[in-house]
């Protein structure tokens, strides 16, 4: 049972992260690029003012899988490296805590380029 | 026809069919939703095998990232996309997308400028704008903590 | 002042035509009336960009064997195309060694080429013209929006860019046959910007362009538009056209069912997913090659107007907010009696 209400709300809070920006998309008319900067930036911010982890602690992966979870594991890093080496971990903690990601996607990116063929539409 | 051009926009803009935004908002939730839970439940899988819950988010991130491009790279993601709009944009899925569409795309122009450059075309911005936050976010919380160590 | 519509009087004809489409063009609603297709969309070549000069060079060889005619005999080619710098029609059209104009007027590439081969062979400039133009929907994917597996909605009001594209061979009135059509009058278009700065809505940015044109020859000039089987603007798709339509109204002009528009005749909006219709230097073109010469030669038309607009654009000045110009060029063909 827990488990079950773990998914729905991880679903649930997934999903209305997803319609905001969709709402952003259709009544703006900002792109893409723009929405994923923002999202990151936001998550950065929401992180900082200590709201985004009771909304982690929620949600799970329904805030941490979005764009402002990317946020949420760069503001996460820079407080443990800056708790642990001071100034320079404002340098350092950011990209070491979502070295995985962007680690993942810049791999299997240039992979998936070498198999894939480029495909008319 | 002598209409200002500020008039004739907002003429344009009302004459546009808008998006049909409540059923893009619907299709938005639904797999947005379906692409969390996904994240959630690959999680319990990972914290179920004992992986540490730092270990286990970064392991669901990557889980994610690979379907996404292997779903780009057999041509399924823009389909899913174009149906799910900003639910397949906002999760890490998204950023997936947006570094290997590039990449498999700019293969004619070389390896070089080709796919290493223009696999940042919009993935760049985000990484650049994020880090950016981060380090402000970084000394902002240095001196915080230095004040609130003073008191 | 370059407010009247030219008169040729020697009626240049257009004695071949011919064109090359994509898969999506296939599948369309005038699959019928194209002369060759590649379902790959790549012809053969490596990448799409090469692919659109290839069907450059095919379209132009078709339309060279429908004529028996010989590159020799071909003393200029007016070609453009949507790639930057024009490189579809440079390397596609490199090795006829015809002498080169390369053109850029967006979807009204194929008018004005029209309208130029007209100009010159009218004047004895040349005996013979070419006008030749293509789009590739990948290669214009690529340089104007999204790379192709990059996951996006398009809004309703955007446009598809088609994969096509078609050559025309502009002769004397003595190289013309029945079935042939003349092209009899021409408009330069005026370039006319309104302010419009969303890349997303191409329609709403030409209909002015395409109202200003269709104002001088019909309201000005007193036209009439009773005179025409069939009045066609390319490409405004759906919205630009509807906008059109109403910015005509307004002035009193009413073209009514006669008045159409290429991009929305290339693609069934409802089946293909096109949004608001077909774009491209190759819409027009292959619809007026294909659909429009097949008219002409089955004696269906006497008089058609086709209105070339153009979105004078390039990425750069979309991304620094700059306002989207258009342009409309007008061409009168007359069927050859």
């Amino acid at each position: 049972m827990e488990i079950f209400t773990g998914l729905l709300k991880a679903f649930v809070v997934g999903g209305l992260l997803c319609v905001i920006a969709q709402i952003l998309i259709d009544k703006t008319k900002l792109t893409p690029a723009r929405i994923l900067v923002t999202y990151v930036v936001a998550g950065v911010a929401l992180t900082g003012l200590g709201v985004y982890q009771p909304l982690v602690d929620f949600a799970g992966a329904g805030a941490t899988v979005p764009l402002t979870g990317f946020g949420y594991t760069l503001a996460k890093g820079v407080e443990k490296a800056v708790t642990e080496t001071g100034l320079l971990g404002a340098i350092t903690g950011g990209l070491t805590a979502t070295a995985a990601g962007i680690t993942a996607a810049m791999t299997f990116g240039f992979i998936a380029s070498v198999v894939f063929p480029s495909r008319p539409k | 026809m002598n209409r200002s051009n500020a008039e004739y926009k907002k003429y344009a803009d009302s004459h546009a069919k808008p998006s049909p935004i409540v059923a893009n908002c619907i299709k938005a939730f639904f797999i947005g939703g379906i692409i969390c839970t996904l994240g959630q439940l690959l999680f319990l899988v990972y914290s179920g095998l004992g992986m540490a819950e730092n270990n286990a988010r970064a392991l669901v991130s990557v889980s994610l990232i690979f379907l996404a491009v292997l779903l780009t790279g057999l041509d399924l993601f823009d389909n899913i996309a174009k149906v799910g709009g900003a639910g397949t944009l906002v999760p890490i899925t998204g950023f997936a997308n947006a570094v290997v569409s590039p990449a498999i795309d700019t293969k004619a122009e070389g390896w070089i400028l080709g796919v290493g450059a223009k696999l940042f075309t919009i993935a760049g911005p985000v990484i650049l704008y994020g880090t950016l936050a981060s380090v402000i976010y970084g000394v902002v919380y240095y001196i915080v903590t230095l004040v609130m160590g003073m008191i | 002042m370059g407010k009247k519509t030219l008169r040729f009087e020697n009626a240049p004809v257009i004695f071949s035509s011919a064109s090359v489409v994509g898969k999506k063009e296939k599948e369309g609603p005038l699959s019928d009336y194209f002369d060759m297709h590649d379902p790959s969309d790549k012809f053969g070549l490596k990448t799409f960009e090469q692919a659109e000069s290839e069907m450059q060079r095919t379209a132009l060889n078709l339309a060279l064997s429908k004529a028996k005619a010989r590159p020799e005999d071909i003393e200029a080619v007016f070609a453009g195309d949507l790639m930057n710098q024009c490189t579809g029609s440079s390397y596609g059209l490199a090795s006829f060694g015809i002498p080169y104009f390369g053109l850029y007027g967006a979807c009204s590439t194929a008018a004005e080429g029209l309208m130029l081969s007209a100009m010159t062979v009218d004047r004895g400039v040349f005996l013979t013209a070419a006008a030749v133009s293509s789009s590739h929907n990948s290669s214009a994917e690529r340089q104007f929006r999204f790379p192709l597996e990059y996951g996006s909605q398009r809004p309703p009001t955007a446009q598809w860019t088609a994969t096509a594209a078609a050559a025309f061979l502009i002769g004397r009135k003595e190289d013309g046959r029945k079935g042939c059509a003349a092209i009899t009058e021409a408009l330069p278009g005026r370039i006319v910007d309104k302010g419009i700065t969303d890349a997303n809505n191409m329609g709403a940015a030409m209909a002015p362009a395409a109202a200003d044109t269709l104002l001088r020859y019909f309201i000005d000039e007193g036209h009439l538009p009773s005179d025409f089987d069939l009045i066609v603007t390319g490409d405004l798709g759906h919205e630009g056209h509807s906008i059109c339509k109403e910015l005509l109204s307004s002035e009193g002009l009413e073209l009514g069912d006669i008045f159409s528009d290429c991009g929305i005749m290339l693609y069934d909006a409802k089946k293909q997913d096109t949004h608001s219709g077909g774009s491209g230097c190759g819409c027009s073109a292959s619809v007026t090659a294909g659909y429009i010469m097949k008219g002409f030669a089955d004696g269906k038309f006497k008089n058609v107007l086709l209105i070339g607009t153009g979105a004078l654009m390039s990425p750069s000045s979309v991304q620094q907010g700059l306002s989207i110009a258009g342009i409309g060029h007008l061409v009168h063909l007359t069927s050859v009696s």
